[in-house]
């Protein structure tokens, strides 16, 4: 992906600490020197070229709702299928193939405890695999985003 | 019935419900309009200062980890990600742990229970490198300056087949149900 150098600084420098301010766009534009239509437009173009999910909130987990992180070992021939039936899920919001005998991770959100243990259930039920849940006990990283390198 | 939680580490602050309807829109994303807050408060009836005290609110107390821009790493030439996991004694889990996220290419780093004898594994991160070679190197750069003996497993990521924000109120729970789920859809895999 070509960007420029706007559009870099744009990705790496507000990944946290977003303005709160009624003009949030506007404030990011005059700290790079540009207008508030400028970062609206590159915003959206990122955003369709899938460089960045949205602009919005990370939730620490377990303070807002409960979640788990969830394995399944899946046939080969049968992956595609299954993830498409626990990508449907509303509570599922990450769906990742990865490389071990468990290879279907995702991670499932829920507004409490019963909910997430219905859920679980019912995606075991209508996949027809064991889903291994691995909740989280200790977070020991503090978020501030992500330092981008550019190659 | 179903409410959102809020198990604050005293136990005594709970989300009122105008802070639900704000998480449940917040949760996939900022309008990208030039008074965004504006816009999220009058879906909710809320005015666009109540909207900004609310979030700043759910910042100092901890619900919201971080906002502003949520990259894909991937998209954007991060193509070798992996979840490292670790089997480390339970006494040292902490320090490893503390160890391991202060590397710029850490970006999740958590103790998970095991789940013997298929999971022996009790601590996670995700790194991330722009080809399998540097991920790799990334690794034992982190084994060696933290000492690490324990076994360790790489899953390097393949197709990712969805990635959103989270969704902690379903959609039948919400009076806002309308405004807070996409579409259930499925990604196509890249």
């Amino acid at each position: 992906m070509n960007l420029t150098a706007i559009e870099k600084r744009l990705l790496n420098e507000f990944q946290h600490d977003f303005p709160l301010v009624p003009r949030p766009y506007a404030e990011i534009a005059s700290s790079l020197g540009v207008s508030e239509e400028f970062i609206l437009e590159a915003l959206e173009k990122l955003q369709k070229a899938k460089a960045i999910s949205r602009v919005g909130a990370v939730f620490t987990p377990n303070r807002v709702g409960v979640s788990t992180l969830a394995a399944m070992a899946v046939p080969e021939d049968r992956l595609d299928e299954i993830a498409g039936i626990v990508s449907e899920y509303v509570e599922v919001n990450h769906n990742y193939e990865r490389e071990h005998d468990f290879n279907l991770w995702f991670v499932l959100t829920a507004a409490n405890e019963e909910h997430l243990q219905d859920v679980i259930g019912d995606i075991e039920e209508n996949t027809g695999y064991k889903l291994m849940s691995l909740p989280l006990q200790e977070d020991y990283h503090i978020d501030l985003g992500f330092n981008l390198q550019w190659t | 019935m179903k409410t959102v939680q809020l198990s604050d580490k005293d136990g005594t602050q709970l989300l009122d419900e105008q802070d639900k309807a704000l998480i449940s829109l917040i949760q996939s994303g900022l309008p990208i309009c030039s008074r965004p807050y504006q816009s999220l408060g009058e879906q909710i009836h809320m005015t666009e200062d109540e909207v900004i005290a609310r979030i700043q609110r759910l910042q100092e107390t901890g619900c919201i980890k971080r906002m502003g821009v949520i990259v894909r790493h991937r998209e954007l030439g991060y193509r070798a990600n992996a979840m490292v996991v670790w089997d480390v004694p339970d006494e040292k889990v902490s320090e490893v742990g503390n160890c391991l996220s202060q590397f710029e290419f850490v970006t999740l780093c958590y103790r998970r229970p095991r789940c013997l004898p298929d999971w022996p594994y009790n601590l996670f991160c995700m790194i991330h490198g722009h080809s399998r070679e540097e991920a790799l190197q990334n690794l034992e750069q982190m084994i060696g300056q933290c000492k690490i003996e324990s076994e360790h497993k790489v899953l390097f990521s393949r197709r990712c087949f969805k990635q959103r924000g989270a969704v902690y109120q379903p959609e039948a729970d919400s009076e806002f149900a309308g405004t807070i789920a996409a579409p259930r859809q499925t990604n196509g895999a890249r």
